[in-house]
């Protein structure tokens, strides 16, 4: 019952790094004692340790194989990718010191950075790009990262700091997809990597080097003197786990733990006390996803857009993000997050109407008939059934609020919590269902192929609800073909429209992220990425330092 | 008696066999695939790096083929390896096992070191005030849900009073301790959980003292001791309690399955990483070889638990040694 929240679906407790949102960043400055914006002074101390809580142990530091975001978090710190997001979403080099983008995106050619060293004090090179290139393609691999890679024509190593990608025709998100740690070919070329003593004792180029590993209790990093950005200020980064929330909350009031996620809740009013405000200071910014309630377009209740629309004018996107998440979110305008490039500014969300809900589905042929205080049509009432999976309780009080809004225009829906694994392999994949109230996490990138485009409604695929529109296919395409970032921002600001105007599911709200940090730390500095993408700038000044004997 | 044991011993197989083979079907009847889990719902995972997923962990097979694989490797005492982090079963389960047993232990002993004395003493002075403010205690302790006790001390001693570490088994620099610092900081973060397990467990073991305690005292060979002038004392502890006991000792066997048994609640409130959270994550996981081989040694410990209670129960009891043979 307190089993909250599974790390299979949490938004809220996906911690900041790596999985930093875009967006405006606010800062709520809890501590008078040191201003966060200054930056670090020229000598800052290094020492101290960061204690971070995670509901969920990690599975395997092996990136390619890493699909759990606790995995991802630690790879993070472990390993480089060739390319990264900088504090404004925007790609840059990390290992790849620069690329050039050729033949209109048929060819991508990285420049690796030199003199960069495994935690072992081997060089960097580019074979070790091509070895993690063949591992993701090798049938007999068992990652879940393959997808991106297959449209590789080849790779072509043409010195030690060059490598040539060739793709089979132009794949602009597969640029972002060179984000993927790079693994150490030295090391792991004769091994079996999902049985392979580094993935519990992982060597990478990062950051922070691998310590220790208790499973289910702790992960430790140490910094890494050698990296090639400079050592980070931060001794030791300290994984608790922590599989319950309101554990994680005491030990934020022992100042057990340095930084976690929090709940609305949690953010809003349970750390608005003079602790918290001393010894912690807390951020907020819109997460990179959004929550939904989709419609089976296959089922010809929903296939009318005007219905869709009805209910989306019943329903009252603020009132649910007053009542669920206090506030602490916004209102979706479409499958992209609001400060998104990718995001249409024009779209307005569809606002609380019941007389035109009404009105529209008296259009559509649903009236009450009989008196009964029930829409119908040809003898059939409205009624359908809204399912989501359990464990969620943000998704569950949306679902009630909803129930209670379409009860309101005559419209009865029931309302059914499913186990997960349940929920997914026997009614999404199986189109078993009327209504879902489900959300995507989303990459930077915003090629949305996969959920949207008309092909992708086979079971097991994320086109679950069905939704087709030729032109929205089109221009699916179009923006995965275009490197151009203002062409693309077009195409996808015009997908937005359309699959807005379409109204395939009611957008819901996109839920804000809500780290809360430690107050000795400074350096951090909110950005429409988060907080985590500076990590290795964080500090402490030594006299408030806490973890000394390291 | 080794012949008993021996026939007891080969009367297991079948029904160990039975037990395996009824679990692996129903797990497997329960929706979800494990491939799908891993996975997540990111559209970034194609569903045909799913599907190429099913085929190398063999999910692809027929169920009953599935099932004689798992028994082939369990032949060669292979419990096969975790879906989720391809991890041997065996490392899995044995890196979680010692905290386990050690809380269980320790929580057992607690219970026993309590429940006797409550539940002897109660049925002495059956009815009196003392028996029932024990009784009104103990039930409180079992009927009190214990993820919410737990809270409460936690926060009491943790974070009022600061005493007591919240969560976890270790301090972060436990490494770093001498011996003697390292034992009082193991002490210190074991004293909440195992307090906490043994105080919903006394109801159960000083009722069954208690009642077991009030049968023989009514018996007729106490009241010839008392007859003969014994002490109170001596009858209480030397004649009456010796009987008493046995049905304490069948609980003792009964207790062994229950020894590698955590708790999911108890271990995610205080993050320990014990038995129960391995068990349950791996159910939501649908990680088919973790929970197989978690119920396999389950059952196998159940089996011995139940043997070793009728030996030691013929053992002291020598009534059932006679009639026995």
């Amino acid at each position: 019952m307190h089993i909250k929240i599974s790390r299979l679906f949490g938004i809220f407790l996906l911690i900041v790094w790596g999985h930093a949102p875009v967006g405006h960043t606010s800062q709520e400055v809890c501590s008078p004692a040191g201003d966060a914006s200054q930056p670090p002074v020229a000598q800052s101390p290094y020492g101290d340790a960061i204690v971070t809580a995670s509901i969920g142990d990690a599975s395997t530091l092996i990136p390619i194989l890493a699909s759990d975001s606790s995995s991802a978090e630690i790879c993070g710190l472990i390993y480089n990718g060739l390319v990264r997001y900088d504090k404004n979403l925007e790609l840059e080099g990390e290992l790849a010191e620069s690329w050039e983008v050729k033949d209109g995106g048929l060819i991508i050619i990285f420049h690796l950075r030199r003199g960069v060293k495994w935690h072992d004090g081997r060089p960097f090179t580019a074979r070790d790009v091509e070895f993690t290139y063949l591992k993701l393609i090798d049938p007999d691999v068992k990652t879940p990262y393959s997808g991106d890679f297959e449209r590789v024509k080849s790779l072509e190593v043409i010195d030690d700091y060059t490598v040539k990608v060739d793709y089979k025709e132009p794949f602009s998100p597969g640029l972002s997809s060179w984000g993927m740690g790079i693994m150490p070919k030295h090391l792991l070329e004769n091994e079996d990597l999902s049985n392979t003593r580094y993935s519990r004792n992982p060597i990478g180029t990062g950051p922070y080097r691998f310590k220790e590993w208790k499973t289910g209790e702790k992960i430790v990093l140490v910094s890494n003197p050698d990296y090639y950005e400079g050592r980070p200020y931060i001794n030791r980064y300290i994984y608790r786990i922590i599989p319950d929330q309101a554990t994680t909350f005491l030990e934020l009031q022992t100042q057990g733990v340095d930084q976690v996620g929090l709940i609305p809740l949690q953010y809003s009013r349970q750390t608005d006390t003079p602790f918290f405000k001393k010894y912690y200071r807390k951020y907020k910014y819109p997460s990179f996803g959004y929550s939904y309630m989709g419609f089976n377009l296959r089922d010809p209740k929903f296939s009318d857009v005007r219905v869709r629309l009805a209910l989306d004018h019943a329903i009252n996107k603020e009132e649910i993000i007053s009542g669920v998440l206090l506030g602490l979110g916004r209102v979706s305008t479409g499958p992209f997050p609001p400060e998104s490039w990718a995001c249409n500014k024009h779209v307005r969300p569809v606002p609380y109407d019941p007389i035109k809900a009404r009105a529209l589905l008296k259009e559509a042929g649903w009236e009450d008939h009989d008196g009964n205080g029930i829409l119908d049509k040809d003898g059939q009432e409205f009624r359908f059934t809204i399912m989501t999976n359990q464990g969620n309780d943000t998704r569950k009080t949306t679902a009630e609020i909803i129930q209670r809004r379409l009860r309101d225009i005559g419209v009865v829906a029931e309302v059914r919590i499913i186990e997960w694994a349940t929920f997914l392999s026997e009614f999404i994949d199986k189109g078993k269902f009327e209504a879902v109230i489900m959300g995507w996490s989303l990459s930077r990138d915003p090629d949305c192929y996969d959920i949207w485009h008309s092909s992708k409604t086979r079971p097991g695929e994320f086109n679950f609800i069905g939704y087709k529109n030729e032109e929205v296919d089109k221009l699916l395409l179009e923006g995965r073909r275009e490197y151009d970032k203002d062409i693309r921002r077009q195409i996808y600001n015009r997908i937005n429209r359309l699959i807005f105007d379409d109204h395939p599911c009611i957008f819901l709200y996109v839920p804000d992220a809500l780290p809360i940090v430690h107050a000795r730390f400074r350096g951090i500095e909110p950005a429409p990425a988060g907080i985590g993408y500076n990590f290795i700038k964080w500090y402490v000044p030594t006299e408030e330092q806490r973890y000394t004997r390291w | 008696m080794v012949n008993y044991i021996l026939k007891r011993l080969m009367g297991m197989v079948p029904v160990l066999i039975g037990i395996t083979l009824i679990t692996f079907f129903v797990i497997h009847l329960s929706p979800g695939k494990p491939t799908r889990l891993q996975a997540e719902m990111s559209p970034k995972i194609s569903l045909e790096a799913r599907e190429k997923l099913d085929k190398l962990y063999g999910l692809d097979k027929p169920v009953h083929i599935q099932y004689w694989e798992w028994v082939k490797r369990l032949m060669r005492l292979d419990l096969g390896k975790s879906f989720v982090d391809e991890r041997p079963v065996s490392e899995k389960i044995g890196e979680r096992i010692p905290i386990t047993i050690t809380i269980n232990v320790l929580s057992l002993a607690l219970i026993f070191l309590a429940a006797v004395p409550i539940g002897i003493t109660s049925a002495v002075r059956e009815g009196s005030a003392y028996d029932r403010i024990s009784t009104v205690f103990v039930f409180i302790g079992f009927a009190m849900p214990t993820f919410w006790l737990a809270l409460l001390l936690m926060s009491l001693f943790g974070v009022q009073l600061g005493w007591l570490p919240i969560s976890g088994i270790k301090s972060i620099d436990f490494e770093d301790y001498n011996l003697v610092e390292k034992i009082f900081d193991l002490i210190r973060h074991l004293a909440l959980p195992v307090f906490v397990s043994a105080f919903a467990g006394l109801a159960g073991i000083s009722r069954y003292m208690r009642t077991s305690m009030l049968e023989i005292l009514n018996k007729d060979f106490v009241r010839t001791a008392r007859a003969k002038g014994l002490p109170e004392r001596d009858v209480i502890y030397k004649h009456a309690l010796r009987n008493a006991l046995l049905p304490i000792v069948t609980i003792i066997g009964l207790s062994v399955p229950g020894l590698i048994g955590g708790s999911v609640i108890f271990e995610s409130i205080y993050a320990i990483p014990g038995m129960g959270k391995l068990f349950y994550d791996s159910v939501m996981a649908r990680d088919y070889p973790v929970i197989m081989g978690v119920l396999f040694i389950g059952a196998v410990l159940t089996l011995i638990g139940n043997l070793i209670a009728d030996v030691m129960y013929a053992y002291v009891d020598p009534r059932i040694r006679v009639s026995g043979r």
